[in-house]
């Protein structure tokens, strides 16, 4: 049974008041809380296990090697992978995709090729593409979304053609909350022989990950969003693809021979992470994905669906408040704003009242600007979060604007 | 009004609640500013709401005109033009605006972001007051 307020306790920072209030923590589409055991395993390792990975022949680097890499195997399971070998450890979302722009976009992409994005990306899935574009002469296409924030599938198939090399398509909106349909995308940009890349950041937070089902070739998410550390991330990639990539930095760990006139590259993943990884963090996030799945991903899904519904009820139901991003199928992101009051001026009542949420551009500025505003409120949802989080949430509202 | 009497008068309201909704008060004060003063030019960085700053100079002295969109900014904006106008170069490098601002019993009730966008200010007037 998914039982919320038992949930709760595991996460000890929820239990601090701020300002003397209790921690209504709606920021978790920003970065997500930790569970007592992603704490504790860190420590322990940090306190009785430590050592580099990959180099030293005693115990202590054997042993810490084995649960490094026990940490990728949690990862391929947590997205059902073919093999491990397709799981590359980052640092986040950013750099994973970063990557592939990098070693994939700068080989294969030349003047005349397209990549295709979406109206709803964040920077992170944008600017990379930019820069590709800018240094390979390619184009950048980028396709309509609705007023409302819902997917339209001619908007993105009217632009999908024999040109497009790749597709980079958020499988979640930061800002809006709306699912792209990733499975139905994949396969239609496989039919013109393009690429497709999704970026999970948000959607790897609250639901089930099957790659091989959604086919798409490259998958990026964050370790911190998914209740895990900050400093790790995973670049997923079909180990075919990946193989034909040359790496992204070069230093240790990523070579196979090496000699003053040549050298020769590891087979991937290792080929993509040069130096010493991010190690108690790679086994942190193990730990993470595994309370994730413990608690089982549907169980996660089916509590914030009703979480969702409830929020956006209680949002309506505020006079002068107006949600931004209501598509059908959308998760657990409220974007908003109140059309008296600056979002700045709600957010610094809603700190005091122990409301913490995210306002400005989100990371996505051309998408706020296309809403038609220069800075919204966004609240967004976690697996800890409960109806009483929204009650205090739109309580605070209505205070707040009693102030202007 | 003089940033003394504004320090009298925070110390009269208790709570920050009160104290806030002085300040939006203050903020509503603030004079609108000539249209041709909201442009990219006269932006300070640094802030989570768009604020602007405009300085000039008179015998010496420092006189500044501000805005903001956010009504709690717009308020710091009329504390902070209290304290600097009518002031030389050299009195402005002297203020210490923290100490002003603990005084107004308003430090503690500014959250990081809000100090930054308060620094951020008195930075701009001190290059000001610098470069005129
Ligand atoms: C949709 C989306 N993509 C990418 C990112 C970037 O994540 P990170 O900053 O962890 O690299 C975020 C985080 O805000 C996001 O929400």
């Amino acid at each position: 049974m998914f039982d919320v307020y038992e949930i709760r306790k595991q996460f000890p920072v929820l239990g601090r008041l701020i300002n003397g209030k209790p921690n209504t923590f709606l920021d978790t589409g920003a970065s997500a809380q930790k569970p007592q055991c992603v704490i504790d395993k860190m420590l322990k390792v940090y306190s009785e296990d430590y050592a580099n990975v990959h180099r030293g022949s005693y115990l202590l680097s054997e042993e810490i090697t084995l649960e490094y890499e026990k940490a990728r195997k949690i990862v391929q399971k947590f997205i059902n992978t073919k093999s491990d070998k397709e799981i590359v450890f980052t640092r986040n979302a950013t750099e994973s995709i970063n990557l592939v722009a990098a070693a994939w976009g700068r080989k294969f992409l030349k003047k005349g090729d397209e990549i295709l994005i979406s109206e709803a990306e964040h920077h992170a899935n944008l600017i990379p593409w930019q820069q590709v574009r800018d240094e390979t002469g390619c184009t950048l296409k980028i396709f309509k979304i609705a007023d409302d924030g819902s997917f339209i599938w001619d908007e993105f198939a009217k632009l999908l053609r024999e040109k497009t090399k790749l597709v980079a398509v958020t499988a979640m909106s930061n800002v809006l909350g709306t699912i792209f349909p990733i499975k139905k995308m994949a396969q239609a940009a496989h039919n013109v022989g393009a690429l497709f890349l999704t970026d999970a950041c948000q959607f790897a937070v609250h639901h089930q990950i099957d790659v091989q089902d959604m086919d798409c070739d490259f998958l990026a998410f964050s370790g911190h969003k998914t209740y895990g550390p900050s400093g790790i991330g995973v670049l997923y990639g079909k180990y075919d693809i990946l193989e034909k990539m040359p790496p992204y930095q070069c230093g240790g760990d990523m070579v196979d021979h090496v000699s003053y006139e040549k050298t020769t590259f590891a087979e991937p993943p290792a080929r993509f992470e040069a130096g010493t990884p991010a190690i108690v963090q790679a086994i942190g996030l193990g730990e993470a994905l595994n309370f994730m799945m413990n608690l089982g991903m549907d169980n996660i899904t089916a509590h914030e669906k009703e979480l969702t519904k409830y929020a956006t009820e209680k949002l309506s139901e505020i006079e002068d408040l107006v949600q931004i991003g209501t598509a059908k199928d959308k998760g657990g992101v409220f974007s908003f704003v109140l059309k008296s009051v600056h979002p700045q001026d709600m957010a610094f009542i809603l700190d005091k009242e122990g409301v913490a949420l995210r306002i400005g551009h989100h990371c996505a500025e051309p998408l706020v600007h296309r809403m038609g505003y220069e800075s919204v409120a966004r609240a967004t949802l976690g697996l800890y979060n409960t109806k009483e989080d929204i009650d205090r949430l739109v309580k605070a509202i209505e205070k707040a604007k009693t102030f202007f | 009004m003089t940033i003394e009497d504004l320090i009298e008068n925070f110390e009269l309201l208790e709570d920050w609640e009160d104290k806030y909704r002085y300040l939006i008060d203050l903020g509503a004060k603030l004079e609108h500013m000539p249209e041709k003063y909201y442009t990219e030019d006269w932006k300070v960085r640094g802030c989570q709401s768009q604020v602007w700053l405009v300085p000039k100079k008179e015998d010496n002295k420092f006189y500044f005109v501000g805005d903001s969109d956010a009504a709690i900014v717009k308020g710091i904006i009329y504390i902070v033009l209290t304290i600097f106008n009518g002031l030389t170069a050299e009195e402005i490098k002297n203020v210490d605006i923290n100490n002003i601002f603990t005084r107004l019993g308003l430090n503690e009730h500014l959250s990081p972001s809000r100090r930054n966008g308060l620094s951020s200010m008195t930075e701009k007037i001190l290059y000001y007051a610098n470069i005129l």
